[in-house]
């Protein structure tokens, strides 16, 4: 039981904030919930802005999340930044200059996207994190024979280059500093591949490239790169990596390096009232080696919120979780013109070591990366049979030993 | 519990058959398969494959 008046302040209402209060209600917790978030919008998801919803394929309506019937009483604070907290007094502040007192504070505040910090014109530059974001995007790549520049060759950055070649692009270019798109994550074999793919599907690369200048007055004509090229634009997407939101959490003695550093169970600077979900947690998986990262993948709002809320409602009711170590197998998957990436584990732990399990290069392909001679993680690459190979994987990574703490 | 999958917005990634095997399940060939009427004591599970559709695809009716 939780005496009426205690209230929870989850910091950031996107995915990880509306499912840690959801999650809350599922541990127990029966006090208050006030979820604070910066934009208008209520909760949404955010994938099918850089596929579906750029391509017109879905209405930006349909994104909202059905929050659970109960959260139905939670104060929704939108339109509203978190600015400061004092974690030693149990505040957070509110841009709006409210001071809101809490028992239990949730992070969820996410991040933001990196920009570039190069000269030369801002109009004609765009980023892909929010639904307004998306909705400018759309409005630009719809014009006639656009020339589109990505820079940033993620999976973010070519998933929309795939999206604006489906949209009638003039031409479409992705930069990129390292010589293979998406090989950070899923190293070199599997980038060859899909380089060699987004090519034959029209998308055009600009590799060991980088931006020094935007070129144009008033709105952005082209993107000046390090070797004196200037590759003509009309659109310029901005897909450089992204910033935590962490700002407001200064001058509390916290690691704010990377996000927010937690221990095993989510917890924040040693303060057993204070968790973190989504994106913004730096978090250690006991189930790989142990080393804190932030993971910006689709699962980890619902997987944190669903752990965090655990120890916080412990805490916070005085009774014990005896939680094991929180420990989640990431799964990520990109869609990219007709193909879809899926993968189960960790193939950036195992990339000194990869081979093809199933299938071949240029058609449907399960990949299996290895350290140690360990499975660390498979990534597949194809239509539905590869993703339903991979998945027959999934059971073996899982049965792997999540080693406690 | 009436479970509902909109089949139009599904792309068939399998999150569902993770969480709530019981009630979820893929064929052969990849595509969702699902009990429309699954036990009262599922629901947590179903309500976690609710949570984890990428396309937020599935409902739950009373």
């Amino acid at each position: 039981m939780t005496p009426r008046s205690a209230r929870v302040v989850v910091a950031g209402a996107s995915m990880a904030g509306l499912r840690a209060a959801e999650q809350l209600r599922a541990a127990g917790w029966t006090g208050a919930i006030t979820l604070v978030g910066d934009e208008p919008h209520m909760p949404y998801n955010r994938p099918p802005l850089s596929k579906e919803v750029l391509a017109g394929k879905a209405a930006f309506t349909s994104l909202s999340f059905r929050p659970r019937a109960s959260v139905a009483d939670v104060q929704w604070r939108l339109g509203t930044k978190a600015v400061a907290a004092r974690l030693a007094r149990n505040t957070v502040e509110l841009d709006d200059g409210e001071t809101l007192s809490y028992d239990g504070l949730v992070v969820a505040t996410g991040m933001r996207p990196r920009r570039l910090s190069c000269p030369g014109p801002l109009v004609g530059r765009h980023t892909v994190r929010t639904i307004d974001d998306a909705q400018s995007l759309r409005q630009a790549l719809t014009r006639p024979a656009v020339r589109v520049v990505v820079v940033g060759g993620g999976f973010i950055g070519c998933e929309v280059a795939a999206t604006a070649v489906a949209l009638g692009a003039r031409q479409v270019t992705v930069v990129d500093p390292l010589p293979l798109p998406m090989a950070g994550p899923l190293g070199e074999l599997l980038a060859g591949a899909l380089l060699k793919r987004h090519e034959e599907r029209g998308v055009r690369f600009a590799l060991d490239a980088g931006v020094t200048g935007f070129t144009g007055d008033d709105h952005v004509t082209g993107v000046a790169l390090g070797d004196g090229t200037v590759l003509p634009a009309d659109v310029v997407v901005e897909s450089v990596g992204s910033v935590a939101n962490t700002e407001w959490l200064d001058g509390n003695g916290l690691d704010l390096s990377d996000g927010v550093l937690t221990d095993e169970h989510l917890r924040v600077g040693g303060r057993p009232e204070v968790v973190a979900v989504g994106d913004v947690a730096r978090f250690p998986n006991a189930r790989y080696d142990g080393v804190p990262r932030r993971v910006e993948h689709w699962c980890i709002p619902t997987d944190t919120a669903k752990h965090a809320a655990k120890t916080l409602v412990a805490h916070l009711t005085g009774s014990t979780a005896g939680l094991p170590p929180f420990a989640p197998l990431p799964t990520f998957w990109s869609d990219q013109h007709d193909f879809r990436l899926q993968s189960f584990g960790a193939p950036a732990l195992g990339k000194e070591d990869v081979r093809v399990l199933e299938g071949v290069l240029d058609g449907d392909v399960v990949v299996g990366y290895h350290t140690g001679g360990r499975l660390t993680g498979v990534v597949a690459l194809g239509g539905q049979a590869a993703a339903v190979a991979a998945s027959r994987y999934r059971a073996e990574l899982l049965k792997q030993p999540a080693p406690t703490a | 519990m009436k479970v509902v999958v909109d089949m139009n917005k599904c792309q068939d990634h399998g999150q569902c058959v993770f969480a709530a095997p019981e009630v979820f399940s893929m064929d052969d060939s990849g595509r969702l398969a699902y009990v429309a009427d699954p036990d009262d004591a599922l629901r947590d599970e179903v309500e976690e494959a609710a949570d984890v559709c990428p396309l937020q695809a599935i409902r739950i009716e009373d």
